[in-house]
């Protein structure tokens, strides 16, 4: 039998009183892909941090090569051969693409033989996996695809023969992680090692050969790829069965709630984020809108929330909306029926020291029901509503003492989800409504958007998850670079139909 | 989930911090050749061994209340304030405008009139450095700094050319009226037959103060604008989201904090001095930023620290005096006591946060 690439055996980490890690095992065999998933929190990434060196695990050993390892800083990980690529890219933004790549790995104290050195490494690297990058690209100009590249050539240049992937397709389009795929397995055919972080399921059966499931803290299982089935992984991941596709009635859409004619907005700098956007929304329907990141789903969001300015038109119930003037704010939106669940609810959504009740008034401080005269605010009425709506949405623990950042990623989620959805609405916005969410409360959550809109309400729903976009929405807008590029029917379209919208090929020249 | 119980937070570690202060001061005035604990002794005795000494140490101690409440209700915006100095000698500026230019009948009208003339000058002066962080984006830290060189040179301007009685070769202004004399403690408790030393500088400006704590609390954890200051405070990105106006916010908070501080002078202008001199102020303001910081910006807190603080300010001037200790070794002490309650706060606060967890895991 070969000796594994990597073997962690007994791994335990506590971060204060949370036990991340609890006595993990784990053997990576060499030249496999072999995938590591679970739930937000359930401790991959702080499995691969300690792998990387960059925590201390408070017990446990790792072995690499069938030697064991003290990894006690990330210079020793690269020594050792491990190459990591995080998820939030770690490059200096108006470097080159060399520049980038030597960074910390250079000869000596004159730059240029180290930069010589690297052109011809990268040329080979380029031929050997596939991986074609301009050296002399300033990584601003580049897209998200070509700098991860930039990552992965970097844990190369440093001689990685193991190579793990933090999470790598939350920014790509389905295209560019097909492409990202591709180079996985020419890696893997050249003899290196992958290890693939993820959350996503599809992404385990597509390119994985074996798969290691976590599930808060402590190792579930290890099946073969081949043997297993989305289903079985799912299980594996929440510990009971889980329904992968949201089960929704035909809409029936009804009267027009919003109509968005043009909408342009144009930032501090001058660039132009939204470009005449129009859109539609009637009664009883989910508009989704897919697209890659920072493709102006977010400013869409904030000038509807009211706290983005625009130019343009908005018609909610017939009646034109302020954009620009006194009224353009969020308490007028909230008064006139807009709700609005934001993208980011840790910076936006919620206020992580601030406790459950009082988060559920964030937004509406100034509603009749929770002042108790003229100058004081009713504490105890709000305390009462909030665990009202806790038992309602299951939030758990159901205690509206206890800070927002107590609560794990799926309850906090809960507590704006119910805050919004129960003020009933004629339009709920929704942003990401399930990043960073354990599935048992995806699950909750789209029922509760599908019951919002089954009890006739509009919707507009962003998400970067087209997985969620394809199963929840009645009808699919794509955006790309502030444009709408069309509408789809999420019966009549496919997953490489959007994904050439989200890049910008529009249906016609597809 | 907390790291340690609140009473951890709010007592032990001040009290840590505290005794590190002593220890480090004891060994200071040790290499010095001085007994320390004698220096405690005398400290003792002249801050709170007498009722002229807790006179004294109430006196300062109201000065900070005020203080640190401006500071606490600017920082719960997350606006530092460090123009307290400032603002505090604009406040009495306004109250020399009321006693001296208005005839009041009796004390108590007086006192409102100077509340509210004092609250307003202070105001205005931390107004300003706010309009320009709310719309001109000029940081708050460094426009509060300036403003305080600015209101010493004008207050300067305003004794030496305006306020100053004719044919007077000091920079103050005249004494005020009788009828704008405020009670001291000794009339005060008089009256309820307790005997206070005559020659005290504490007065009813101090329960004032005690009234403005009320106030903060009320204000900051029971009123709509007192949330929406948190909510500011704590996330400007969720206030954006939630409609709240970041100008009104700043503006309202800045206003409130210069108010406060503004209104300090009701204590050593109106309440003491009976006129207005040069630097009336006499660093107050900056103590402030140290008793709400050491307060946690909490009522109850900046009440504890300002008696804490007025304790070193008097204890510190007897041992000067008494024990012929310079009176820089006096200012070494002190600020030893800010270095470690505020500065190095984190140094006691993560060794006990850890003892407190070690502890939890043991009982879990």
């Amino acid at each position: 039998m070969t000796t594994p690439a990597i073997e962690l055996k007994g791994i335990s980490k506590a971060f204060g009183p949370v036990q991340a890690n609890k006595d993990i095992n784990i053997r990576v065999m060499p030249g496999t892909i072999h995938g590591i998933i679970g739930e937000n929190g359930a401790g991959k990434s702080t499995l691969m941090s300690i792998l990387y060196g960059f925590y201390k695990a408070d017990a446990g050993e790792i072995f690499i090569n069938g030697n064991k390892t003290e990894i006690p800083d990330s210079q020793h990980a690269i020594a050792a051969g491990i190459g990591m690529v995080f998820q939030h890219f770690k490059l200096v933004e108006n470097f080159t693409v060399l520049e980038n790549i030597v960074l910390g790995a250079e000869d000596g104290p004159m730059l240029t033989s180290s930069l010589r050195k690297a052109r011809a490494q990268l040329k080979q690297l380029a031929e050997d996996y596939g991986l074609n990058v301009d050296p002399d690209a300033i990584i601003e100009n580049i897209g998200v695809g070509q700098q991860q590249r930039v990552e992965i050539l970097k844990a190369l240049y440093r001689k990685a023969e193991i190579l793990i992937l933090d999470e790598p397709t939350g920014v790509l389009t389905p295209a560019e992680a097909d492409q990202l795929f591709r180079i996985l397995e020419r890696l893997k055919d050249e003899g290196k090692t992958v290890i693939l972080i993820t959350h996503k399921l599809r992404e385990i059966m597509e390119i994985t050969d074996e798969v290691s499931v976590m599930r808060r803290g402590t190792m579930v299982g290890h099946v073969a790829t081949a043997k297993t089935s989305p289903a079985e992984l799912a299980e594996m991941m929440v510990g009971r069965k889980v329904l992968l596709e949201v089960d929704k009635a035909p809409a029936k859409p009804g009267r027009t709630i919003l109509e968005v004619k043009n909408l342009s907005v144009t930032d501090k700098w001058g660039v132009k984020r939204l470009k005449e956007v129009s859109l539609t929304i009637r009664a009883g329907e989910i508009l989704g809108i897919a697209g890659v990141a920072g493709n102006g789903q977010s400013e869409l969001l904030e000038v509807l929330g009211g706290y983005q300015k625009a130019t343009g038109e908005v018609i909610l119930n017939g009646e034109a909306i302020d954009l620009t003037g006194l009224h353009s704010d969020g308490q007028t939106r909230r008064s006139r029926g807009i709700a609005h669940v934001p993208e980011d609810r840790q910076a936006e959504g919620l206020i992580m020291n601030f406790t459950a009740w009082e988060n559920m008034v964030l937004g509406y401080h100034n509603d009749p029901k929770y002042q108790k005269n003229a100058l004081f605010m009713d504490n105890a009425a709000i305390r009462k509503d909030t665990e009202e709506k806790m038992a309602r949405f299951d939030v758990r623990p159901p205690l509206p003492e206890l800070t927002a950042k107590s609560f794990s990623g799926g309850n906090q989620q809960k507590i704006v989800v119910a805050r919004e959805i129960e003020r009933n609405p004629d339009l709920l916005l929704v942003g990401q409504p399930t990043r960073g969410v354990d599935i048992g409360a995806i699950e909750f959550i789209h029922k509760q958007i599908v019951a919002l809109r089954d009890a006739g309400k509009a919707i507009l729903l962003v998400s970067v998850e087209l997985d969620e976009i394809m199963s929840l929405s009645d009808r699919i807008a794509v955006m790309f670079d502030g444009r709408i590029m069309g509408e789809r029917d999420p019966e009549k379209t496919s997953v490489q139909e959007l994904g050439l919208l989200m890049a910008g090929i529009s249906g016609e020249a597809a | 989930m907390e790291k340690m119980p609140k009473w951890a937070d709010v007592i032990l570690i001040p009290a840590i911090s505290i005794l590190l202060a002593a220890i480090i001061s004891g060994l200071v005035l040790l290499a010095t050749g001085k007994d320390p604990l004698n220096a405690l002794a005398i400290m003792f005795d002249g801050a709170v061994g007498s009722s002229r000494a807790w006179g004294y140490t109430l006196y300062y101690a109201t000065n900070f209340i005020f203080t640190g409440l401006a500071v606490a209700v600017a920082f719960h915006a997350r606006m530092f304030n460090i123009g307290g100095e400032g603002q505090a000698l604009l406040g009495g500026v306004g109250v020399a405008v009321a006693c001296l230019y208005i005839p009041w009948p009796h004390w108590t009208l007086a006192l409102l009139g100077a509340i509210v003339l004092s609250g307003i000058f202070g105001a205005f002066w931390a107004a300003i450095p706010a309009f320009l962080q709310a719309k001109r984006g000029s940081h708050i830290v460094i426009t509060t700094i300036m403003f305080n060189f600015i209101a010493y040179s004008l207050i300067n301007h305003l004794l030496v050319n305006v306020m100053k009685p004719a044919g007077v070769m000091e920079p103050a202004t005249a004494s005020f009226p009788e009828a704008a004399h405020l009670p001291n403690f000794h009339d005060i408790l008089g009256l309820v037959g307790i005997d206070f030393a005559m020659d005290a500088p504490a007065n009813i400006a101090f329960f004032v103060a005690l009234l403005a704590c009320w106030f903060l609390w009320a204000l900051i954890w029971r009123t709509r604008i007192g949330y929406q200051i948190r909510q500011f405070g704590e996330s400007e990105s969720a206030a954006r989201y939630a409609g709240v106006s970041p100008t009104k916010i700043i503006m309202i908070s800045m206003i409130l904090s210069g108010m406060f501080a503004g209104m300090m002078s009701i204590n050593n202008v109106m309440g003491e001095a009976e006129r207005l001199v040069l630097n009336s102020a006499e660093g107050a303001g900056f103590i402030g930023i140290a008793v709400a910081l050491m307060g946690r910006n909490h009522p109850v807190g900046i009440v504890l620290a300002a008696i804490l603080f007025g304790f070193l300010y008097q204890g510190g001037t007897q041992l000067s005096i008494q024990a012929q200790i310079p009176k820089e070794m006096v200012v070494v002490i002190q600020s030893l006591v800010i270095l470690f309650t505020g500065a190095l706060d984190h140094m006691v606060r993560s060794p006990v946060e850890r003892i407190f967890l070690a502890l939890r895991r043991k009982e879990a």
